[in-house]
């Protein structure tokens, strides 16, 4: 399951990820991360039966949990099956079948937003 | 054994010609062989449906009363060209809008005006004796409009080269996006079911020839604009009436930081007439082969990586200096398919019929390169090659007495073979001063990565960097990454005006 981390500046500054795995032995990956002098944005990916344990202590460090249910969306009446989004991809979401129609594994999906912009047609989206 | 058009046409009309798609074509003559193909196949249908900047439209909007002669015209805030008559205008495709931009273009317009949609037309005039009114601001939708003709003056191109970047920042291009490091590879074009691939002699594409546009039944006009068909490269100008057209085959789009374009489905039916015509629709995608070109380098002539076919494009992922990098297609092949499909459809159905060109295309033309009379200017030409240099082992005094005597905020920095390796400008030593740390040398404080510029590359190109990276100079190399001069935002400031002194 991927949860989106929101970090006070406070907050960052703590090794928060590192004392959750520690104090819970749950292994996180950590997808994609965004950190400014601001705010951090951190998305990890964690096993499904651990995330209730995981989100519960990351909440009590203070850090705000968003549990992201699903990837990119994609409006099938605006796609044309063009592929523009699938090379762009760093985690090989799109594919092509034999007709060339496409595809998504939106469990795969980080929601860097490169294929967003990359889409000619408008046909993807972030749900959030 | 030849056939004659005649002889299709009645088979078309009695609904029993053999129509099968451009794609199908080498498998089955591959197991008939030649002579059974041209016997048994009357027609081969093509398709293709991709970004087709050089589209547009002429509108016709009937008379205001009073009357009204519109010099300048906006449809939905998208300009068209006022400088046709009254109440004609032509729409082009990639015009974006005066307050959309990119997310809204002239490629929007013509699929609002398709699918039905009301759309604002804004125009205004001088006034004349005989059209008094000044301005006119209406909502319409194209079965108000007289006439609505799509006129593409470049369409159908017979291939198209690959893209990939070597830089290392993402480029967005027509190309679409390009990431960094050779990250991916783009391509356009239906490859073997391109109308232009199966008939690169132009023997039975030409003008008067009907085709399939966007849903419609339209028309070749004749050979496009930067026809070269000399190099593989033909291209078609073709027209149709927009109010017979379907959304499903036209689509605007926008190209991330390019801007605004159209997508267009072009079917061309072939008559198979003789044997030449059986061998050149049996293409495969196996045998059209393009380069992969590296839009890195902005310049018209960009270097070609390698050579590649478009069965290689179409599997998804290819070799590039020994790395596997993944392709992506802008063009749709499933809709290309489709144009041929429904094209297909509509000659077993007898709903269209094949005609012979009135006029030839060439098969010769070469696209000339624009004649250019004034000199580009180059870096080389203002550069300044007196130039104040440091190196890496010197204090941080020296650099602040070097930059108040040089008159200058950046100091390149030099090994002794005269390679850059930093740069420090006033802004890095004042910090280093303030920060009162002792025996701090220019190495500590320099910037690593220098963003260059050679002697050869456009002012133009030079300028982008500059603003790109938020940068007041750059070092001028030689091949050896050797120091030959600086360009600075003053030299350029000089040669565009103020726009570059920052
Ligand atoms: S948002 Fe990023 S990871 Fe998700 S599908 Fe798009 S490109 Fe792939
Ligand atoms: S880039 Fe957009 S239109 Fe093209 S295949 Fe991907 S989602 Fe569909």
């Amino acid at each position: 399951m991927k949860l989106l981390l929101t970090f006070s500046k406070k907050k960052g500054r703590e090794p928060v990820i590192a004392q959750v795995v520690k104090q819970t032995g749950v292994l996180i990956s950590v997808e994609r991360a965004h950190i400014d002098s601001v705010s951090g944005e951190v998305l990890i990916d964690v096993p499904d039966t651990d995330a209730r344990e995981v989100c519960d202590l990351m909440q009590a460090k203070g850090v705000t949990v968003r549990i992201l249910e699903h990837g990119v969306s994609l409006n099938e009446e605006e796609c044309i099956d063009c592929g523009a989004c699938v090379s762009v991809c760093p985690k090989e979401v799109f594919y092509m079948d034999e007709e060339y129609r496409l595809h998504l594994r939106d469990e795969r999906c980080v929601l860097c937003g490169k294929c967003i912009t990359a889409c000619p047609h408008h046909a993807l989206s972030q749900t959030l | 054994m030849e056939k004659s058009l005649e002889l299709i046409n009645q088979k078309i009309r009695d609904g029993n010609a053999t129509v099968v798609t451009a794609d199908r074509m080498p498998t089955l003559v591959d197991e008939i062989g030649e002579d059974r193909a041209l016997n048994e196949v009357d027609v081969v249908t093509t398709g293709t449906f991709g970004a087709m900047c050089s589209s547009g439209a002429f509108l016709n909007f009937g008379h205001a009363d009073p009357p009204i002669r519109m010099e300048r015209v906006w449809l939905n805030e998208v300009e068209a060209y006022g400088g046709i008559a009254a109440v004609d205008t032509y729409i082009g495709a990639t015009q974006q809008s005066t307050t959309l931009g990119e997310q809204y273009g002239g490629a929007h317009v013509m699929e609002d005006l398709v699918s039905g949609n009301m759309i604002e037309l804004h125009g205004t005039s001088r006034g004349t004796d005989c059209y008094p009114r000044r301005t006119i601001t209406t909502e319409l939708v194209i079965d108000d409009l007289n006439q609505a003709i799509m006129v593409n003056p470049r369409n159908a191109y017979q291939r198209y080269n690959a893209a990939t970047n070597s830089t290392d920042r993402t480029l967005y291009t027509y190309m679409g996006t390009l990431l960094p490091s050779y990250g991916n590879i783009t391509f356009s074009g239906a490859g073997a079911l391109s109308p232009l691939s199966n008939d690169p002699g132009f023997r039975t594409i030409g003008s008067g020839v009907p085709i399939f546009l966007c849903g419609s039944t339209g028309m070749i006009i004749g050979e496009g604009t930067q026809h070269s068909p000399a190099g593989g490269f033909g291209t078609l100008m073709v027209t149709g009436d927009m109010k017979e057209m379907h959304p499903e085959f036209l689509r605007a789009a926008t190209m991330h930081q390019y801007g605004v374009t159209l997508y267009v489905g072009v079917g061309v039916a072939i008559p198979i007439l003789d044997k030449e015509l059986v061998r050149s629709t049996a293409i495969r995608d196996e045998d059209i082969v393009v380069d992969i070109l590296d839009y890195g380098v902005p310049s018209r002539n960009r270097p070609s990586l390698r050579k590649i076919t478009y069965a290689e494009l179409k599997s998804g992922k290819v070799e590039l200096n020994s790395e596997e990098v993944r392709i992506s297609s802008l063009s749709s092949n499933r809709k290309a398919h489709d144009v041929a499909c429904t094209l297909q459809d509509w000659i077993k159905k007898g709903k269209f019929q094949l005609a012979l060109p009135t006029k030839r295309i060439s098969t010769t033309k070469i696209s000339r390169p624009m004649r250019e009379t004034a000199r580009v200017p180059r870096v080389r030409d203002i550069m300044n090659t007196n130039v104040v240099s440091i190196s890496e082992d010197e204090s941080i005094k020296t650099a602040a007495r070097k930059l108040l005597r040089g008159d200058t905020n950046h100091l390149p920095v030099l090994d002794r073979e005269g390679t850059v390796v930093g740069i420090v400008t006033t802004y890095d030593v004042s910090k280093a001063v303030v920060k009162e740390e002792k025996n701090q040398k220019v190495k500590d404080v320099m910037t690593i990565k220098v963003i260059k510029t050679v002697p050869d590359e456009h002012v133009d190109v030079a300028a982008q960097k500059l603003e790109r990276y938020n940068i007041s100079a750059l070092p001028v190399v030689d091949e050896r990454n050797h120091m030959v001069g600086m360009l600075t935002a003053i030299d350029l400031g000089k040669l565009f005006g103020k726009r570059w002194q920052k």
